[in-house]
């Protein structure tokens, strides 16, 4: 188990890793897909089916889409800018922020006694029961989102709409 | 019946009301006007002939009435009226003449615009000439006095759109006021050193022993005595007023005015008050004659100024050429004479000359109106002539002025009151020199007269103006009758053989007469220098009459240099303009320089202050209070701005300060516990 | 070393790339890109409790992650709706530039 664990991981941050410092954003898009994937398999290695079929389709599906327009619309795709670190200081203070949380966090993980059942069998949660909680005690979690969608949609829609007033050809 | 002094105030009041009456009435009141003026001239000349039954009732008697007028505090001023002969005749005279004046005028001004305002100027004149002589306080004198020469130059600046006249007016006003400088001085002195300014007050009056007594006594700078001091600086008011030497440079100019006021005014009443007051306050002058070690006695000066006068205002007469100068100067003379009597001692001499010059110096100057308002206002008697035969009732109506005025024996006042001047003079034992000056003055007089008759009415006519003068109407020519009449008749009161009027004056009981073989000599003497003067004239002037205009006089014919120098006045007007004149002018130039470079000076200097005051507070306000403000207020938006910098706008730079912050409080919070 | 201490680590490491993503890149892009990095990272935390938790039964991690997820999916949507509206405003999507909100 710890060795798929291992491979997995590796995939997962060697993915983030390149796909943040590479300069073409294409790449970049592409390697996070992989990336995605990686997080999507492991949450299947983890037990947690539905979570992953929902990662492939809105990560991997949607929001992969949405980065790719926007990264066509922006120009920055087939005429690649070369995307730079404007400055090396902002790199080595964002790595010693990044090193400073990372240390933190592992302080705490590893010097933390966490009450785990190690060895056990995978637990399982079925799609049906999933969606027994989800319109039962969660209702109005799952309203909310729904409305938070619906306005993330209009919103968006409404900031990257082309604003210029009506275009004569409409005129007869 | 007797009349109470409570009620001599009737007398200038009545034309006082004819004056206030005239002033409001409009210029179609005229009529109204001059009649009020002349009623009230009548009124007051009948309640005059009524004060004076009752003075002469008791001569010696003063009746006063006196009343508190002002309370001061400390002391009460007290004016009065006083009723005696003096006061009673005078009354008489002025309201007789300015009645008679008065009439005349009505022909006279009937033509002019101003007619309303003459009668009530005159009026105004009268009413102050009354209050002067019936006021028993030095006061109330005063301020009549002041109101006389008010109303003289109102009456001398009458024609006041002619230069002449309004700078005659001006010249007479100026020069009066100087002697009334001296008079308002002796006043003060005077209520000063008595307390006291009415003449008769039961005792305690200026007038009378006591106060004389302690006034004689006190003695002053200079070693005069106290009474002296004050009885010359009356005088000076007495020589400004009435035109002694060397304040008489104003009344020949006054002859700017018309002809009744020359009358009036300039001959009869208001240069006589000069006199007036001398024989008023005579005790006062008198107080010092029986001090023997004074420097000099007040009246030794007045009868020098008098003489100097009297020979001189007939030496400028003699070479005057219009007919008014003539009588102006004349005028002049007899004031004089009067002052020449009331210094050698002899008052009553002087104010029966007063009487009896205010009657025919009037109608002298009336004939010489009458004249010239029937030549068409020609006055120059060069170009007259023939006038005899053409105005009889003035020619002889002059005439008896003339020898009224000139001497002539016997029928005649002026030769009676001149006659009592000339003894006195002549017994006067200080000294002779006013004497002689009288004498010659005498012989000039008639010379001059002569000269003046002669040119005037005889010989051919000289000029359109003389061929075309007939006589006047009535209205001017009864007055003139009138005061010829009064002219010989008034002589008669005074004759040495029954002094009636001087026993009256002096308040004797019984009237002592001495026969006329007593001064014959004298008389002889007068007489005599009369016929000197006459015949003199009548040579020069009459034998062979002027044939033109412009023919030289026969006199200055044979002494140039002498006449032209008495034409010109004996220069005296260049004399006080190069001296005095010149004085004032650079005093005005002193007072102009200090007003503008030192009062003017300082008045900037405080400005400058001010101004400097309020930079200083600007200044202050500006640098220190806004500054100050300003400061703080910089240093708050300074820290503002400084601290808005860290609002980069750049989401790196508060994301590296959130992860850092967190990192390190994260810490903190984990080596805090782990303590 | 537990495998839930594994996990735990796997999601801490995930975190900082994204985080020194985030604070380092100026293309807006790949900012958001981290943001989204760092969501999935605690997703992946959420599904290790889950696991190795006392009560996995309750299914609260999964539901919790279905919701963290469409939320992270609105956000994106949003994100870079923005980034594109920038990107008409100024040429291109340097977030320094994007600077004009400062003092």
């Amino acid at each position: 188990m710890t060795l798929a664990l291992f491979i997995l991981a590796l995939l997962i941050l060697g993915s983030a890793a390149v796909a943040m410092a590479l300069r073409n954003l294409i790449y970049s898009a592409l390697l996070l897909i992989g990336s995605w994937a990686g997080i999507a398999a492991f949450y299947l290695w983890a037990g947690a089916e539905f979570v992953a079929f929902a990662q492939v389709l809105i990560y991997v599906g949607a929001i992969s889409m949405v980065v790719l327009f926007a990264v066509l619309l922006t120009k920055q795709g087939h005429a690649p800018e070369p995307v730079e670190f404007t400055s090396l200081s902002r790199f080595i203070t964002g790595l010693i922020a990044g090193g400073g949380v990372a240390g933190v966090l592992l302080g705490a993980i590893l010097g933390m006694p966490l009450d785990v059942r190690t060895a056990q069998a995978a637990p399982s949660l079925t799609v049906k029961e999933l969606g027994a909680r989800l319109m039962g005690p969660h209702t109005a979690s799952l309203l909310v989102i729904g409305l938070l969608l619906t306005v993330a949609l209009l919103g968006a829609v409404l900031l990257a709409s082309d604003k210029r007033p009506d275009q004569p050809e409409d005129a007869p | 019946m007797t009349f109470s002094a409570q009620y001599l105030w009737l007398i200038p009041a009545l034309p006082l009301a004819a004056a206030a009456l005239g002033a409001v009435l409009p210029r179609t009141g005229r009529g109204l006007a001059a009649g009020a003026a002349i009623a009230a001239m009548v009124a007051s000349f009948l309640v005059s002939c009524v004060a004076l039954c009752t003075a002469l009732a008791d001569p010696a008697a003063k009746l006063v009435h006196n009343f508190a007028w002002f309370d001061l505090g400390s002391g009460v001023l007290r004016l009065g009226w006083l009723l005696d002969p003096l006061t009673a005749f005078m009354c008489v005279m002025v309201t007789f003449v300015g009645a008679l004046i008065f009439i005349f005028s009505l022909g006279y001004m009937k033509e002019d615009k101003g007619y309303k305002q003459f009668f009530c100027f005159m009026s105004l004149f009268a009413a102050a000439m009354l209050g002067l002589i019936v006021a028993n306080s030095l006061l109330l004198l005063f301020v009549s006095w002041e109101l006389v020469g008010l109303a003289s130059y109102l009456l001398i600046g009458f024609w006041f759109h002619k230069p002449a006249a309004a700078a005659a007016a001006k010249k007479a006003f100026i020069t009066t006021r100087i002697g009334d400088l001296g008079l308002l001085l002796g006043m003060l002195w005077l209520y000063n050193s008595t307390g006291s300014l009415l003449f008769f007050d039961g005792g305690a009056g200026v007038l009378e022993t006591a106060a004389l007594g302690s006034l004689a006594a006190q003695v002053t700078v200079g070693g005069l005595a106290v009474s002296t001091a004050i009885g010359l600086l009356i005088f000076c008011g007495a020589v400004g007023k009435s035109g002694q030497f060397p304040l008489h440079v104003w009344l020949p100019d006054a002859m700017e005015g018309p002809t009744p006021v020359s009358a009036l005014i300039h001959a009869a009443t208001m240069v006589a008050a000069g006199v007036f007051l001398i024989a008023r306050v005579y005790p006062l002058m008198a107080a010092d004659q029986v001090l023997a070690h004074v420097p000099v006695h007040a009246l030794t000066v007045v009868a020098f100024i008098g003489a100097i006068t009297a020979l001189m205002g007939a030496g400028i007469a003699v070479a005057q050429n219009d007919i008014k100068r003539v009588l102006a100067f004349s005028t002049v003379s007899q004031l004089g004479y009067m002052m020449l009597a009331l210094g050698v001692g002899s008052w009553v001499a002087a104010i029966f000359h007063l009487l009896t010059h205010a009657f025919f110096k009037a109608l002298l100057f009336l004939g010489a109106g009458s004249v010239i308002h029937a030549a068409h206002h020609e006055q120059d008697i060069r170009a007259l002539g023939g006038l005899s035969a053409r105005m009889k009732v003035t020619f002889v109506t002059f005439a008896i002025g003339t020898c009224a005025l000139v001497g002539m024996p016997l029928f005649f006042s002026g030769f009676w009151s001149k006659e009592a001047i000339l003894h006195a003079a002549h017994g006067w034992d200080v000294s002779h020199l006013p004497f002689y000056a009288a004498v010659l003055g005498v012989v000039l007089t008639a010379f001059y007269n002569t000269r003046l008759m002669a040119v005037t009415f005889f010989g051919k006519p000289r000029s359109p103006g003389a061929e075309h003068a007939h006589e006047n109407s009535p209205v001017m020519t009864l007055p003139l009758v009138v005061l010829a009449v009064c002219a010989v008749v008034l002589g008669f009161l005074n004759t040495p053989v029954w002094p009636w009027l001087d026993t009256m004056l002096l308040g004797k009981a019984e009237v002592h007469g001495h026969s006329l073989m007593e001064g014959a000599g004298l008389m002889g003497l007068s007489v005599v220098l009369v016929a000197l003067g006459i015949g003199a004239g009548w040579a020069l002037y009459w034998r062979t009459t002027r044939t033109s205009a412009s023919a030289p006089d026969p006199l200055a014919v044979r002494a140039p240099r002498l006449m032209t120098f008495l034409a010109a006045k004996l220069k005296f007007d260049e004399l006080y303009d190069a001296t005095v004149g010149r004085l004032n002018s650079a005093a005005a130039a002193f007072a102009d320089f200090l007003e503008v470079w030192v009062w003017g000076g300082l008045v900037n200097l405080l400005a400058r202050l001010g101004e400097f005051t309020g930079l200083v507070n600007r200044e202050t306000d500006e640098r220190m209070l806004n500054g100050g403000f300003d400061n703080v207020s910089g240093k708050v938006r300074g820290t503002g701005l400084a601290y808005s910098r860290a609002q980069t706008g750049g989401v790196h730079g508060y994301l590296r300060f959130l992860v850092l912050g967190f990192v390190i409080l994260v810490l903190l919070v984990v080596m805090g516990g782990a303590r | 070393m537990s495998p839930l201490q594994l996990c735990l680590i796997l999601s801490s490491l995930l975190f900082c790339i994204g985080l020194v993503a985030v604070m380092s890149r100026g293309n807006a892009i790949l900012v958001l890109l981290g943001v989204e990095l760092m969501l999935n990272a605690a997703n992946i935390n959420f599904i290790a409790f889950w696991r190795y938790g006392p009560h996995p039964e309750a299914g609260t991690g999964i539901i919790f992650v279905l919701f963290s997820i469409a939320a992270a999916a609105a956000e994106a949507a949003v994100g870079f709706a923005l980034v594109i509206a920038i990107y008409r405003h100024q040429q291109n999507i340097r977030l320094q530039e994007a600077n004009r909100l400062k003092g």
